[in-house]
């Protein structure tokens, strides 16, 4: 840290260099410094995963892994994806080091248990990373009874203790931003006038703490019918199966808007900044954040539809799912509409937020697409799905924490990243992905299966260009690891506000001082105010710039 | 600056109240109510809820951001539970012995 | 680390005080709400299934113990009286009160888990236990082990809350001896108070579910 930091100003990162102040630190920029690594550490665990999974399908014979080993991959690929690294991506990272300093706060309310959530984090990698290192597990990330509960092979226990855990990280981490953003924002800082990031962060942290307790049961009842031989799914008992789906989705689908909502925040901020322009129909923006966030609990169970639930209550749950694509849309007219008669530039992080735009509105599409029953009868389960889920979490919500990490990468480091590269790696993420995914739609629609170790031959040219995107998008993904690495020692000087942008953050040092600011801030804006003709804005604390 | 203490006698009342609910609930067992057993058993409940909700934990007065989320749970699982048996009760065959 | 308990200066992210103790409070609601959702979701299950299997629910729960259950819930209730008043004790600065209320609160808790201990012994007996010693009484079907299953689940997690709160207190009582609160500071009593009425509300709730049914005397 102190060839990092050496010319900088006192600064978070200067104030105390030993091991401890890391450790047992309570500042929240600190924290989040440390979720990065860890999430990080579990991005490469589970691509490593996926890197396995396009190399098995490069051949329709299925002539790496033997079935039962891919089966415990692609249940790897999806746990480690889903609750180490996605979940917690931008709120713990971003969400911990920004929501302070973008409502005028010095630090979180609860800034232990902060810590304490970062600590959970970890013991429960440990928890997953015991299990992975005894043969893993191979019931799908979605843990479906009675194969789960009764018959599976692998360690069930382990994996479903390990996500226990990792959900009162979870837990900790909503309850902290909730009270956080009702009780220390700065004189000034009305509803009205927070980031779109702060409200997408608030949204996120409510259905965090309403959805995860449901898992925990979930999951806790699973491990102790494993544990005990008897448990409320078996069916010899009259227990139904359906049930525990149920109970899963109805936490797992809003887990999904956990994994978006925070993206959608960190996109407004950038195409705002980028394009100079407000973001187009702020209320509706704030209140579609909200709309999402609630309505996601109402649509679970059309993950499923063909699972043996009644007809009428898919009819039911297809149409709460037809309502929810509705704010998300709303989301995306107004990101358009704050686009046009912009002062564009095309920095990087402007390039993975049309990117997330874009690739965001694909996948949500073919949302629509699965929501629709009879369409859904035919793709479920097939590669048409797996395509919808990775446009919106890797097409999504990987490009807006990428484009959100370049963005805010010279307040948190005090340092800029070199321009060229970072532009080459978001449009090499943009084709790769592409290459990835799309042929998975036809795939899909043509009738390959999901999960499905080898498949027929007639296949094989589709998943050789998907295998092919996704080495691209493995190399687009490995390019920041160098480029900002290298920043960090010879990257040039950051200056408090370098892309001209409004929020509070700006308004303190890069990177900022422990304190966050000397003063505590008075609000005296609303958020956005950019000028498109000359690039002029007034940031939030009422100073207006050329 | 001294406060006025505060009465404890709402706290005593409502405990003997509790009480009382408890042995309705207890007495309710014993008579046969039928179909209207659960909304009885959890009817009481819930009051018993509400009376340490306002009391014990202090939530009277003015609605606040505390209601929100003290009651925010319970109106969040009505969804979970309203929902969700959609499912059983559509199904043929409903209730299966 | 200097211990808010010490100082009466609010820790440097508030404003005042009153701030830190008012959020303090909103955030065990908040916590409060989650543990709605978890128990919420278990009596969930138990709600479809006695939907589906009314009358093997009706005849389980016509096995368990009502009076240990009743009296279990009157232990809870007085003890959360008896926190409160602590809490009480504590605002007018009554110190001794203060610690002999907490420690009657944790011996309740104990007792709490002394009889519900006895209960299980008396639901081996009755071999009402799934798994270990499970036995079906005359008209029991597979579903009334539904019953059981829940009724132990629900039971044993809520007893782990009610061990925490009573680790939580004990810790209470140790700093409350050592005079760490007074009229000016007591916000973690109320806050470990809303956690501990609040387990006696999941009891509450699960009293209603597991004990009043399948017992009419018709």
């Amino acid at each position: 840290m102190t060839a990092i930091a050496a010319d900088l100003p006192t600064s978070y990162l200067t104030e105390e260099h030993t091991i401890a102040s890391w450790l047992l630190t309570k500042d929240h920029k600190r924290i989040a410094l440390l979720f990065f690594a860890s999430i990080t550490f579990f991005f490469f665990i589970g691509g490593i995963g996926a890197m396995l999974i396009r190399l098995q399908l490069l051949s329709p014979y299925g002539l790496l892994l033997q079935p039962d080993m891919y089966n415990r991959m692609f249940t790897m690929h999806g746990i480690v994806m889903v609750w180490f690294f996605l979940i917690p991506s931008i709120p713990a990272t971003l969400g911990n080091f920004l929501i302070p300093l973008m409502i005028g706060a010095h630090d979180l309310a609860f800034p232990r248990l902060n810590l304490g959530s970062w600590y959970v984090f970890n013991l429960s990698g440990l928890f997953l990373l015991y299990t992975l290192f005894v043969g893993g597990v191979d019931t799908g990330w979605t843990f479906y009874t009675p194969y789960s509960t009764l018959f599976a092979n692998g360690h069930v226990i382990g994996a479903a203790v390990a996500v226990f855990v990792n959900g009162f990280s979870s837990i900790m981490t909503g309850l902290n931003f909730v009270v956080t953003i009702h009780r220390l924002r700065a004189p000034g800082m009305t509803w009205m006038r927070l980031p779109l990031f702060v409200w997408a962060i608030y949204a996120v942290s409510i259905v965090m703490l309403l959805a995860t307790p449901v898992l925990a049961m979930t999951l806790a009842l699973v491990a102790l019918e494993r544990f005990m031989g008897v448990g409320v799914f078996d069916p010899a008992l009259g227990g139904d199966p359906l049930l525990f789906q149920h109970m899963f989705w109805f936490y797992s689908h809003p887990a999904v808007y956990i994994m978006i909502l925070p993206a959608m925040g960190v996109a407004s901020e950038l195409i705002a900044c980028y394009a100079r322009r407000p973001v187009f129909g702020y209320r509706g923006m704030a209140y579609a954040i909200m709309g999402i966030a609630v309505i996601s609990f109402f649509v679970w169970a059309h993950h499923m539809f063909t699972a043996g639930i009644s007809v009428y209550a898919a009819v039911v749950f297809s149409l709460m799912t037809f309502f929810v694509a509705v704010p998300s849309a709303i989301k995306v007219f107004n990101w358009t509409a704050t686009l046009h008669k912009g002062r564009i530039s095309f920095d990087a992080p402007m390039i993975y937020g049309l990117g997330f735009v874009g690739l965001f509105t694909i996948g949500g599409l073919t949302g629509l697409m699965l929501a629709t029953l009879p369409v859904d009868v035919h793709v479920h389960d097939t590669y048409f799905v797996i395509a919808h889920f990775h446009y919106i979490m890797v097409g999504g919500t990987v490009s807006a924490f990428f484009g959100g990490l370049h963005f805010w990468w010279p307040k948190i480091t005090g340092r800029r990243y070199p321009e060229m590269w970072a532009r080459g790696a978001a449009i090499l993420t943009f084709l790769g992905f592409n290459l990835t995914f799309f042929p998975q739609f036809i795939l899909g629609y043509l009738g390959m299966m999901r999960r499905y170790y080898a498949y027929p031959p007639a296949f094989q040219e589709w998943n050789v260009l998907s295998s092919a995107g996704a080495s691209i998008l493995a190399v687009a993904y490995a390019l920041p690891l160098f480029y900002l690495g290298w920043s960090l020692l010879w990257g040039e000087r950051a200056s408090a506000n370098p892309w001209g942008a409004t929020g509070l953050e700006w308004s303190t040092s890069s990177p900022p001082p422990k304190e966050n600011f000397a003063r505590t801030p008075v609000v005296k804006a609303a958020p956005y105010q950019y000028n498109p003709e000359d690039g002029s804005f007034v940031s939030q604390d009422g100073v207006a710039h050329a | 600056m001294t406060k006025k203490p505060e009465p404890i006698l709402p706290y005593v009342i409502a405990w003997l109240v509790l009480m009382l609910l408890l042995g309705l609930s207890v007495l309710s067992a014993y008579l046969d109510l039928g179909f209207f057993h659960p909304f009885v058993n959890f009817g009481i409940a819930a009051m018993q809820a509400a009376i340490i909700f306002l009391v014990f934990m202090r939530l009277r007065g003015p609605p606040s951001l505390k209601w929100v989320f003290a009651g925010g749970g319970f109106f969040w699982l009505m969804f979970l539970y309203g929902l969700g048996v959609i499912d059983w009760v559509t199904r043929s065959g409903f209730p299966s012995q | 680390m200097a211990s808010p308990m010490r100082s009466l200066a609010p820790e440097p992210q508030f404003a005042t005080l009153e701030q830190q103790t008012e959020t303090a409070q909103l955030g065990m609601w908040v916590f409060i709400a989650t543990e709605v959702m978890f128990f919420g979701a278990l009596i969930f299950t138990y709600y479809i299934y006695r939907l589906i299997y009314w009358e093997q629910f009706r005849l389980a729960a016509a096995d368990t113990k009502i009076l240990l259950g009743a009296i279990n819930v009157a232990i809870l209730l007085t003890s959360s009286l008896t926190m409160v008043l602590a809490v009480n004790a504590a605002k007018e600065g009554r110190q001794r009160a203060l610690l002999v209320l907490l420690l009657v609160t944790a011996a309740l808790g104990f007792c709490f888990l002394g009889v519900k201990g006895y209960e299980y012994v008396q639901d081996y007996n009755s071999s009402t236990v799934p798994s270990v010693n499970f036995l079906f009484k005359s008209g029991y079907h597979s579903p009334a082990e539904l019953f059981w299953i829940f009724y132990f689940i629900a039971t044993g997690f809520h007893a782990v809350h009610v061990t925490i709160g009573i680790g939580a207190i004990l810790v209470m009582s140790w700093h409350a001896r050592r005079g760490r609160f007074s009229p000016n500071y007591y916000s973690p009593l109320e806050v470990l108070g809303l956690y501990w009425s609040f387990v006696d509300t999941v009891w509450v709730f699960l009293f209603a579910a597991i004990y009043p049914l399948g017992r009419a005397i018709t």
